[in-house]
Order: C-alpha cells, then structure tokens, then sequence
C-alpha cells in the first residue's frame, strides 16, 4: 500500500489518500493521471490493470485502487 | 428532413400526440416506428446502412455474451477439476474467441464508415502525390452517399459492443429494442452519443404523460430553435462572406471571423443538442447531456470536458485508455524509461495515446487535412499546457492569483480566444490559408478598419447586429444563471402566468426574429456533416 500511496502523491501531493474517496468524482485524477498511474503500478507490482477496470469505483480512493491490484495479482 | 424545418415540428407534434394516447405498451415501438419514418423521409437509402448496422452489432452482441455464458458454465461445471492454470487457460482462450468477434464487428462497421467518408479524401491525396511525382494520371472520385448522422450511429454502436464485449453490461435480446437504441431519430442528426446503459433506462420505459416534463422539454426545443434561428442562422451570412474572400478581409476581419464563428459554432451545436434533449425530455426519455457551459473554462483540458462531452468520453474510454494500458504500450514505457529516463518514460503511453486519439478525433470530425491539423494542433496545446503545469502553479503560488475573479476571468477569456483560434481551421478553404490568415491577424491587426462601413456591408444591417447582440447576451445571462440553477425550474418554482409569459416570449422572438422568412427551411447543422 505504501508503495502505491507514493505513486499518488507524486502526481497530487496536496491530497491526503486516508480520507479521500471521490478522486474521479471530485475530478481530482485526470485520464492523464490516471494513465501515469497504471503505468507506475505495471512497474511496481508487476500488474497491468486493463481498459475495462478504469470505472471510478475502482479510482475513487487509494483503498479501492490496492483492492483493484491484489484482486488482479490475484488472478495472475 | 431538417430539426428547423416547418415539416420537423409537424413531425414532432403528431409523434407527441401519438405517444401519449396509444397505449404505454405501444410507445417505444412507435418511437422505433417514427425513427425509421424520420430517416425514410430523409432518404431511403440511409435505411439501408443503420439497419446493417443494427443487426450486425445486435448479432455480434448476442454472440460475444453466448461465449460468456458458456465460460462461466464449464468453470463451474468443472469448478473442482480444474486448477487455477487450467482456469487461466481456459479463460484465455475464450477471451480470444469474444476477441474474434469484436473485431469482425468493428472491421465491418467501421469499415463502412470509413469507405463512406474516406474513399473521395483518399483519392484526393493518392491524386496529389502522382502529381507530386509528375504523373498526369488522376484518379476519379467516387460518388457515394453519406447516411445522416452516421459517424454518432456507428460510435453509440460500437461503444454498445464493446462494452458487452468488457461485461459491463448484457446484450440486449430485443432486436427491435436494439434497432431502437441506434436508430433513436432526435439523436441521429448530432449525437449526442449515448451509452445504452444510461439511455435505455429510459428509452424502452412506459411514459404517462406529466406537464412538467412536457414543458421542460418543449422549453428546451425552443431554447434549442432560439440559438439555431436568431444567431447561428443570422450570424452566418457574414462568417460566409468573410471566409470566401479572404484577400478582401484580413487583419482585424480574421479576428472578427474568429469570433463570429465561435458564436455560431456555439450557438448551432448547443441549440441541435437542446431540440434533440427536448424532444426526447418531452417524452419523458432522458438523453445524456453534451455540454457544460464549455465557454466558462479555464484551460483547455477543462474545455474538452464540458465541450461535446459524449464524444471526448467516448474517445477516452474506448480509444485513450486501451491504448495507453495495452500491454505493447507497457513494454514500451518500460523500453523507454530504460534508456530515455524515467521524465520522459513516464511520458511516453499519455503522449502517443493523446495523439492518436486527436489525429481520430480530427478525422472523425470530416475527412479532410484541415479537420486533421485542427486535431492535433488541440494535442500540442493540450501536451504544452499539461508540461507547463508546474510553472502555472508556481506562478499561482509566488502571484496569489488562485481563486482571484479577475484572474479566472482571465484564463476564461484565454481559454476561449485559444480555441477559437485553433478552430479557425474548420473555416478557411485549407490549412496554408489558415496559418496566412491567421498570421496576418497577427501581423496586421489594425483594428482601425472595423470603424468603416465594412462591417455593414457583411450581409448583416444594423437591426441584425442589434439582434445578434441582444442574442449573445441573452445566451451569456442564462449561462450565469445556469451556474446555481436551471432557469427552467427557476420558472417552474415561479407562478404559472408568468412561466408561461416567458415561454411565449421566447416563442414569439423565435418568430420574429429568426433569420427565416415563408418558404424556408433553416441552414442544416454544422455537425450534421460529421
């Protein structure tokens, strides 16, 4: 998780990752960012999250986004 | 048949009629009836084209799910023989069937959309590299048709494919209920481009009949009529005289032209947009919104999010995104952190899936070279100001200016002389006259020559430029008050008499003062081409 707090802050460090859960919703995360993001996690964890999971539900929180990568890992 | 011909309302008011008297079980096959009825009435020949588009995707639909179901089935048939690897096998090589599929759907769609819109512009450049070259042979052109509304049909049925082909949602079994959902007839003249899980929740729905609802949308028609007939239609007597005889008007008749065309552009795309709303809000379906007071934005990213949003969210979802997440692309990133660094690395997949995305929105939007640069003249603008973004907020930070009026006032104004700017390459006849017009604005402004009688002799008097006027600071009020609420439940909530009087003083500015007179059916809408 903390590995991928770092890859949030680096993009939007004045947001804390603890409490917000509307970052597409409150269109904090643009498509720019959230392309950055994926190709960081693919680095990172050695998982690529395809098309169909960018919805914001999956985006909304920091949360959401680790539940997202372990379910793919997961299925790897 | 036009949205703002004397036929068109007919049309509409019959269909009204008829929809709430027949029984609610009738109202989305009547719809479905009125829709092919309003494409026949255009030409015959379009049928043709929507209703392989129809089947096709409804086929291709219901195939893709079977695969689906069939997995889903032997996993849990087989759910304590198979180990994980067997599942992970299995499950890839049925992605690759539904993949087979997609594809022989998207090929043959989109196939037809680009033989139909692109075979004359390829010609048109094969023609011009010969003569590059010294050849005297030319190629003829090809006469074909082009069905109304084709390129938002073909979209809305593609993005439906895909994302059964995604499981986001299951296909729907209906045919006729499909054929409805591409074919629905407000929607075919300009989009928007509607999802069919937001549309058909809705759509297929049974509708009684409720004065607010109905007045909402009948409002939202002539709001609609009230931008197309008193500014878009007037304005572009002069935007044609302008563009056509550029050697006459230059300098300050560029910048002129500039604006002009943003308020037409504006005032036609938004006003077709609010009849197709309205009509469809009259029946009480709801169609998916395409602008958010696009003019109010402070830079240009958030400009293509409040412009024409169901064609950019279209284009992020099932363009930007798998493009820039597919696994070459990762690989690429990868490569290219390796041995360019990790500034500009990280850059690559935003970088290349932005391009393609505007060289196709470019394309999309007419199959011609400016249409092309004008795209990706949004991506360099787009890239720049997303590279100078730590400098903004620097300078934000070091200035104060964050939140000020008067600098979001600023980037407003900015935002919309830019984009005005870049969209001069819809206007002159090529790309090198645009880059010389736009240059010589730049150049040779001298704001001296307004002040003659010039601008008196663009087709346009002194009672249109006051109408006009009036006109845009109508548009520009409502937008304001937009902000905190619609103006139509502002009236609503207001006593009757006067939401009517309103009401009928739109109506009435409508007729007097829309540029028609008997006899005439109304310029046809820019985006209708696309």
């Amino acid at each position: 998780m903390e590995e991928l707090l770092e890859i949030l802050r680096d993009l939007h460090p004045e947001v804390d990752y603890d409490t917000c859960d509307t970052l597409i919703d409150d269109k904090i995360l643009d498509s720019f960012d959230i392309v950055s993001i994926i190709s960081e996690i693919s680095e990172q964890y050695d998982v690529t999250i395809p098309a169909e999971d960018i919805i914001p539900e999956n985006f909304n929180s920091a949360q959401a986004l680790y539940e997202l990568i372990e379910r793919l890992s997961d299925e790897d | 048949m036009l949205f703002t011909s004397y036929s068109f309302i007919a049309f509409i008011s019959l269909l009204f009629l008829l929809y709430y008297i027949i029984p609610k079980k009738g109202q989305w096959p009547l719809l479905l009836f009125a829709s092919y009825l309003f494409y026949f009435l255009c030409d015959w020949r379009y049928l043709i084209f929507i209703t392989v588009t129809s089947v096709s995707t409804y086929l291709f639909g219901i195939a893709i799910d079977k695969v689906n179901v069939r997995q889903d089935e032997y996993i849990k048939e087989h759910k304590k023989e198979l180990s994980k690897e067997d599942k992970k096998i299995y499950k890839a090589g049925m992605k690759k069937k539904r993949f087979r599929l997609i594809l022989m759907c998207l090929v043959l769609n989109i196939g037809i959309l680009a033989v139909i819109k692109y075979t004359n512009f390829t010609i048109n450049n094969i023609n011009g590299i010969m003569h590059a070259f010294g050849s005297d042979n030319t190629i003829g052109f090809v006469d074909i048709i082009i069905p109304m509304g084709i390129s938002f049909y073909t979209f809305q049925s593609m993005g439906y494919i895909i994302d059964v082909y995604r499981g986001t949602y299951k296909p729907e079994r209906n045919i006729f209920k499909f054929a409805l959902f591409v074919s629905f007839f407000p929607q075919l003249v300009q989009g928007p481009i509607s999802r069919f899980n937001d549309l058909s929740k809705t759509l297929y729905a049974e509708h009684k009949f409720d004065i607010k609802v109905f007045t909402f949308g009948v409002q939202r028609i002539l709001w609609g009529f009230f931008k197309k007939l008193v500014i878009a239609d007037r304005i572009v007597v002069a935007i044609n005289i302008l563009k056509d005889n550029p050697e006459q008007y230059g300098g300050a008749y560029v910048f002129v032209l500039m604006m002009f065309y943003a308020f037409q552009l504006y005032a036609d795309f938004t006003g077709g947009i609010d009849i197709t709303i309205g009509v469809a809000e009259a029946m009480g379906i709801t169609v998916a919104e395409n602008f958010n007071r696009p003019f109010f934005s402070k830079n240009i990213k958030e400009y293509w999010n409040r412009w024409h949003i169901t064609m950019g969210t279209w284009f992020t979802d099932y363009i930007f995104y798998p493009i820039s997440v597919c696994k070459p692309m990762l690989k690429l990133s990868k490569a290219s952190r390796k041995h360019l660094g990790e500034v500009i690395g990280k850059r690559v997949p935003v970088y290349l899936s932005a391009f393609v995305v505007w060289f196709t929105t470019g394309l999309w939007h007419g199959a011609s070279w400016n249409f092309i640069v004008w795209g990706l003249m949004n991506f360099v603008v787009i890239m720049i100001s997303q590279e100078l973004k730590p400098l903004y907020v620097r300078f934000h930070n070091r200035f104060n200016v964050d939140g000020k009026r008067w600098y979001d006032g600023f980037q407003v104004i900015r935002t919309v002389l830019l984009m005005s700017a870049i969209r001069m390459f819809d206007v002159y006849r090529d790309v090198p006259l645009t880059f010389k017009m736009v240059w010589n604005m730049v150049t040779d402004f001298r704001i001296s020559s307004l002040w003659s009688s010039t601008m008196l002799n663009l087709g346009l008097d002194i009672a249109d430029y006051i109408i006009l006027f009036a006109g845009l600071i109508i548009l520009f009020t409502v937008s304001m008050l937009q902000r905190r609420k619609a103006v139509r439940e502002r009236l609503w909530d207001k006593p009757a008499v006067l939401n009517c009087f309103v009401t009928w003083l739109l109506l009435i500015s409508i007729v007097l003062f829309g540029a028609y007179s008997i006899g005439y059916d109304s310029a046809q809408f820019i985006y209708n081409q696309f």
